[in-house]
C-alpha cells in the first residue's frame, strides 16, 4: 500500500495523482514509467512518471479515463495498492545530455502525452538546454498542466483540432512550418500522431524518438504483450523501450494491436460502471 | 500381498474442464496411512538420492506411519521450504520415486502424494516449521521471489540470517504465482508457503524492479551477500510471418492473465481472450498449463508439437491429464505462417508435417519438414510456448559475466561479482521448479560458508 496525497480531476477526462513512493523516485529518470494497481484485484496499468521529488519521496502521475481500470483509479483515495517502478529505460537525451549539447531539440506532445514530455523538458532545462514544445489536443479544455510546462520550455506552441486555443489544426502542421529549426524531435502522444510526426521528420531526415504505449501486463519482460515491431523485429516496450527510434517503428501494426482486447474491455467497463454505481447507491 | 500404490483420487475429467479447482484431491488420512505403510524404511534409502533437496524421505514417511504428522512435517521442512508446492509439481517419477526399491518389482511409493499430504495437514493444523536459529547479524538480499529465491531465503532465515526478498510484481511466488495454474497448484497454497517464510522473519518487498529502483551494486553495498533468482526471462517467438497478429500470445501472457490477474473468474478486472479454437505451439509443461487453462475457459484447445508424443518434454502425468480432458494433440506438425484478416486478427495457420530423424548428440530425435505436406488449419488464437531467452533487466549497469547464451555464469552458485550468487532459470535456462529450489538451497549453503 502507498499513501495517496491527492487524486484530482484536472480536465474533463484526466486526473492527477500524487503518491508517496520513495523507492520509485530515488533513482527514476525521465522516460521511465510505473505500473499501478488501484486495489489488490485491479488490472495493472502502466503510467508515465510525470514528476518526482526525490527528497520527499513523492511521485506525480497523470492519467486519462479510457476504460474500466482507469475509471476505477479515479475512486482511489488515501491508499493505492501497488506502484511498481521505475520500469523501462530513461530517455536517451536525458541519460547523456552532453552527447546532445548544441542540438536544437523539439518535443511534440499530443493530449495526455504531455505527461511524459514534461519531466524530460524540465530535466533538460536544468541541464542547460533550451527546448521547444509543440502541444496539441482536440480542444482547449483538454490541454493539461500548461502552467508547469510553460515554466520549463524555451518556446511553446499550441494546436487544437477545433481552434479553441493556439493554431487550429494538428501539431504536425506547426512542426512542418518550423521543421528547419530542429536537429532532433521527440514525439509522444497517440500512435497516429507519432506516426504522422515521423512521416514528416523522415522526409527531412531529422532523428525522431517516440515513446510507445502498447498493452502491457507485467512490465518486466516476462509476458511479451507489449511487443512492437522495431526494424522488422519484435521488441518489448517494457524492457527494450518504451522509447524507440521513430524511423524504425511499425506504427500501423501498433495501431492494430491496441484493439486486441477491445470487446473484452467494453464488457469490463460495463461491469465496472455497475460496480461503482452499486457502491454509490448502496444497492 | 498387493503391492500397488494407493491411487490418488481425481476430479472427473468432464467436470474438471469446467472449473479451475485442483485436479487431484490428495490423500485422506486413511489413504496416506495405507500408502505410508508400504514403505520398507530402507537402511540405505535410494529414494533420497533422487531428491534434489535431500529430504529424509523414510523418516517423514515413518512419521505418517506412527501418526505423528508434526514430526513428519518437521523432517520435511528441515530440507524444503516449499513442501506443499513440491508435493504437487515435482516430477517425482523421475526423481525420488524412480529410485524407490519397491518400483523394481511393483509400484514405487507415492512419495510426492505423501509429501503433499503432510504439507497440507501442516497448513490445516498450523504446524510451525523449524524454529529459526539465533540471529547471526548478517544481511542477505534476494532478487526474485520464485522457487529459487524462496528456498534460498528459507534456508538462510532458518540459520539466523536477515533476509530481504525483492520482487518486481505485486505478489510473491514468481512462476508459482503467475505461471502454474490454480488447478495444479492453488494460489492459496503458495500464499501459505510464502506466509510461513514471513513467519521465519523473511521480509518481502514487492513492486521493486532491481536494475532500475536499486542496482546490484546498491545491493552489494547494503547487504553482506546477494542472491539472483531472476528466472527464465523473455518468452520466445518463432519468427514466422503473421506472428504479430492480435491473437498471438506467449504462454506466459495467457498464464499471467489467468493466474496472477485471476482472469478466469467472471468478475476479474483483467481481460482474457477466449477464442473458439486455439493452438498452443510447444510440448513442455508450460504448453500443457496453457492449453488446459484455455480448455477450462471453453476454448477448443490443441497442442501442436513438432516431434512425436514420445518426445514431449512435459511431465507424463500432465500429458495424461490433458488427454483425459479432451486436449487435441496435433503432433509432428509445425506452423510456418499465421494467417490474418485485414484487421490483423488470426484466422488460421499454414502448417507443415514433420518427419522424425535419428537421435542427435543430445539424445533427442531431430525433425525435418515434409515439403509436400503444406496445409492450412482454421483457428482464432495461437499461443507460443517455446521457452525463453535471458532477461537482463535486473543486471542493468552491472558487468556480471554472462555465457554466450546470455545466462549468468557461476562457479557453484557464485557469480563473477563479489558476494553475488545466482541460481535457477537465470543460470540454467528454463528448467523445473525443483531444480531452481536445489540451486536456491545450494546458494544458501555457499552464502553461509562465504560469510562465516
Amino acid at each position: 500500500m502507498y499513501k495517496v496525497v491527492y487524486n484530482k480531476k484536472i480536465s474533463s477526462n484526466s486526473y492527477e495523482m500524487l503518491v508517496e513512493a520513495p523507492l520509485v523516485v530515488e533513482k527514476c529518470m525521465p522516460g521511465q514509467f510505473v505500473i499501478v494497481m488501484a486495489k489488490e484485484d485491479s488490472e495493472r496499468i502502466p503510467l508515465t512518471i510525470y514528476d518526482y521529488d526525490r527528497e520527499k519521496g513523492l511521485l506525480w502521475l497523470i492519467y486519462q479515463v479510457i476504460g474500466a481500470s482507469t475509471e476505477e483509479l479515479t475512486t482511489v483515495q488515501q491508499k493505492i495498492f501497488s506502484v511498481s517502478g521505475p520500469l523501462g529505460n530513461a530517455n536517451e537525451i536525458c541519460k547523456d545530455p552532453d552527447a546532445y549539447k548544441g542540438k536544437r531539440i523539439c518535443y511534440v506532445a499530443g493530449g495526455v502525452g504531455i505527461a511524459p514530455v514534461y519531466p524530460q523538458v524540465k530535466y533538460l532545462q536544468e541541464h542547460g538546454f533550451n527546448v521547444d514544445v509543440i502541444y496539441g489536443s482536440r480542444s482547449a479544455d483538454l490541454l493539461l498542466i500548461r502552467d508547469k510546462v510553460e515554466k520549463v520550455v524555451s518556446k511553446i506552441r499550441y494546436a487544437t483540432d477545433d481552434g479553441s486555443f493556439g493554431t487550429k489544426g494538428f501539431v504536425t502542421d506547426i512542426l512542418a512550418s518550423n521543421i528547419e529549426d530542429y536537429d532532433i524531435v521527440v514525439a509522444i502522444g497517440p500512435v497516429i500522431m507519432m506516426k504522422n510526426v515521423v512521416e514528416l521528420t523522415k522526409k527531412y531526415n531529422i532523428p525522431t524518438i517516440v515513446s510507445m504505449n502498447p498493452l502491457m501486463v507485467d512490465g518486466s519482460g516476462m509476458c511479451g504483450a507489449c511487443r512492437c515491431e522495431i526494424d522488422g523485429k519484435p521488441k518489448f516496450a517494457c524492457i527494450h523501450g518504451p522509447e524507440f527510434d521513430g524511423f524504425k517503428v511499425n506504427f500501423d501494426l501498433a495501431l492494430k494491436r491496441m484493439s486486441i482486447y477491445k470487446e473484452e474491455e467494453q464488457e469490463k467497463w460495463e461491469l465496472m460502471k455497475k460496480r461503482l454505481q452499486g457502491g454509490k447507491n448502496h444497492e | 500381498m498387493n503391492d500397488s500404490k494407493v491411487k490418488g483420487r481425481l476430479q472427473d475429467a468432464d467436470v474438471r474442464v469446467t472449473n479451475f479447482e485442483e485436479v487431484e484431491f490428495g490423500y485422506n488420512d486413511e489413504e496416506a496411512l495405507q500408502e505410508a505403510s508400504r514403505c520398507l524404511q530402507c537402511v540405505n534409502p535410494r529414494c533420497m538420492k533422487g531428491c534434489p533437496v535431500n529430504i529424509m524421505i523414510p523418516e517423514f514417511i515413518k512419521g505418517i506411519k506412527e501418526g505423528d504428522l508434526k514430526k513428519a512435517y518437521e523432517v520435511i521442512s528441515r530440507s524444503s521450504s516449499l513442501p506443499a508446492v513440491c508435493g504437487r509439481v515435482c516430477p517425482q517419477e523421475k526423481q525420488c520415486e524412480s529410485m524407490c526399491v519397491k518400483g523394481i518389482k511393483g509400484e514405487a511409493i507415492s512419495i510426492g502424494s505423501l509429501e503433499r499430504y503432510v504439507a497440507d495437514q501442516a497448513i490445516i493444523n498450523q504446524f510451525n516449521s523449524v524454529v529459526p536459529a539465533e540471529k547471526v547479524g548478517k544481511k542477505v538480499a534476494i532478487v526474485g521471489s520464485g522457487p529459487a529465491g524462496l528456498t534460498c531465503a528459507g534456508d538462510l532465515a532458518k540459520a539466523g540470517y536477515d533476509v530481504t526478498i525483492y520482487e518486481v510484481l505485486h505478489k510473491a511466488g514468481g512462476v508459482l504465482t503467475y505461471g502454474i495454474p490454480e488447478f495444479r497448484l492453488p494460489k492459496s497454497i503458495v500464499q501459505k508457503e510464502v506466509d510461513s517464510l514471513k513467519k521465519l522473519g523473511v521480509e518481502i518487498k514487492c513492486d521493486v524492479p532491481i536494475g532500475n529502483a536499486l542496482t546490484i551494486a546498491d545491493l552489494q553495498q547494503q547487504y553482506d551477500a546477494v542472491f539472483l533468482g531472476t528466472g527464465a526471462g523473455l518468452p520466445k517467438f518463432m519468427g514466422i510471418p503473421g506472428e504479430d497478429a492480435n491473437q498471438v500470445f506467449s504462454a506466459n501472457e495467457v498464464l499471467t492473465r489467468i493466474n496472477l490477474m485471476g482472469g478466469y473468474q467472471e468478475e476479474a478486472k483483467t481481460p482474457i481472450k477466449k477464442g473458439k479454437t486455439a493452438y498452443v505451439i510447444g510440448g513442455g509443461n508450460v504448453a500443457m498449463d496453457a492449453v488446459r487453462s484455455l480448455k477450462r475457459l471453453g476454448v477448443d484447445a490443441h497442442i501442436m508439437y513438432r516431434r512425436s508424443l514420445e518426445e514431449l518434454p512435459a511431465r507424463k502425468m500432465e500429458v495424461e491429464h490433458a488427454v483425459d480432458e479432451g486436449i487435441v494433440f496435433d503432433i509432428l506438425k509445425n506452423p510456418v505462417e499465421i494467417l490474418t484478416d485485414d484487421k490483423n486478427n488470426v484466422v488460421g495457420m499454414k502448417v507443415v508435417n514433420m518427419i522424425l530423424g535419428e537421435a542427435g548428440e543430445d539424445g533427442r530425435r531431430g525433425v525435418t519438414e515434409d515439403p509436400d505436406s503444406l496445409h492450412t488449419v482454421d483457428c482464432d488464437m495461437v499461443i507460443m510456448a517455446l521457452g525463453t531467452s535471458p532477461n537482463h533487466g535486473a543486471l542493468k549497469d552491472s558487468d556480471i559475466a554472462l555465457s554466450d547464451k546470455g545466462l549468468i555464469v557461476v562457479e557453484g552458485t557464485k557469480t563473477s561479482l563479489d558476494s553475488v550468487f545466482a541460481g535457477g532459470d537465470a543460470v540454467t535456462g528454463a528448467a523445473t521448479v525443483i531444480l531452481a529450489m536445489e540451486a536456491g538451497k545450494k546458494a544458501a549453503k555457499e552464502i553461509m560458508e562465504s560469510l562465516s
